[in-house]
């Protein structure tokens, strides 16, 4: 619904700017130009997008997340302290956090929602643990940023993946933030 | 570094095909199982990718995104943040589709190795769409008390955003 609003209120802005700065005319060949430029942009990202999740699946079932899944654990066990016994509902947050590394969303949401399902208790109330996962998920943490490369490459970048360090760099205080911010407003937020 | 990241992408394919048949994967059919899902994300963002770059196409022409800029951007200047960058902003939390489709335009439009085209390319990399994730978690359960999720989940997006902006300018 947000959606449709921001589009309501961007379209009409549009359209009154357009008669204020006298480029009403082309307004509907921006429309159509717009519209052609989505099929160019899906199409060009289409091949390299099928290609990365290709590999990604490749290296799902070499076992890659189950690897992360382990890595991660003790740290799981301190983020979520209410859960750090519950075998289930960890090795559920496992597998979403470590498909979210390798950027599978696919999996990662499902696992997440998984995780969700075991640790709410039905009150209509967002725990503290819960609160976490739904912030963790929130945040990015994928290591190989792959779509937003994609669109690099094709707008004809020298490296597209050199970007790499400035996105960890600025995920990891992202997430840390988000980590943050959850402890400080769950002492004073009830 | 340069030379890591730009063979970094091939040693992956042929390392991941490798590791798979270590592993006793069916790599082919992993490979071609995956790329089929990867092209269903594709069609699954089409519709709202080209509704955002049709919305973007006319907020340039009209000059309303220009007026945006003029608005917002001695703000995010002060944040060290590209004016430029405004429109990803504001539709991040929102639309994945829309926001790839914003970015997109940018980095087109400003090409991808400017300031401004890899400042929208870090943080399309290192956020989420937030508003999307909380109502899938939040919503799935019929949870209503969302308590501090949301200032939470935006004070991470505030910070992701920030700090992209400073490591395109410390890192380039």
């Amino acid at each position: 619904m947000a959606m449709t609003w921001i589009l309501a209120l961007y379209f009409s802005l549009s359209l009154l700017f357009g008669a204020l700065t006298g480029t009403l005319p082309e307004l509907s060949a921006a429309m159509t130009e717009g519209a052609a430029s989505a099929v160019t942009l899906a199409l060009s990202l289409a091949g390299i997008m099928s290609l990365w999740s290709g590999i990604l699946e490749v290296l799902r079932r070499a076992g890659a997340m189950d690897a992360l899944a382990r890595l991660l654990r003790p740290v799981l066990r301190r983020l979520y302290p209410a859960f750090a016994e519950n075998r289930q509902v960890l090795g559920d947050i496992s597998a979403n956090v470590s498909a979210n590394l390798l950027g599978l969303g696919n999996a990662a949401t499902p696992a997440g929602i998984r995780a969700a399902r075991g640790m709410y208790d039905g009150s209509g109330n967002a725990s503290d643990a819960l609160c976490m996962l739904v912030i963790c998920n929130t945040a990015s943490i994928q290591l190989l940023p792959t779509t937003v490369a994609a669109l690099r490459a094709d707008a004809g970048a020298a490296a597209p993946f050199d970007i790499l360090p400035a996105v960890w760099l600025s995920s990891g205080i992202s997430v840390l933030v988000g980590i943050l911010a959850a402890k400080l407003l769950s002492r004073i937020w009830r | 570094m340069e030379g890591f990241s730009a063979v970094l992408p091939v040693f992956i394919l042929v390392g991941g095909v490798l590791w798979g048949l270590f592993r006793r994967v069916n790599v082919y059919e992993a490979l071609t199982v995956g790329a089929a899902e990867g092209l269903r994300v594709v069609v699954r963002i089409f519709p709202s990718l080209l509704t955002m770059l049709v919305c973007i196409s006319l907020m340039r022409t009209s000059g309303f995104l220009e007026a945006v800029e003029g608005l917002l951007g001695p703000v995010l200047s002060r944040f060290g943040i590209p004016p430029e960058v405004a429109p990803l902003l504001l539709i991040r939390p929102i639309s994945g589709g829309g926001a790839l489709g914003v970015g997109a335009e940018l980095i087109a439009q400003y090409g991808p190795d400017s300031e401004v085209g890899r400042t929208a390319a870090v943080m399309l990399g290192s956020t989420e769409t937030t508003f999307y994730t909380i109502s899938v978690y939040f919503g799935g359960l019929g949870i209503h008390r969302t308590r501090y999720a949301v200032p939470a989940a935006l004070c991470a997006d505030a910070a992701g955003f920030l700090s992209a902006a400073w490591a395109v300018r410390v890192l380039f």
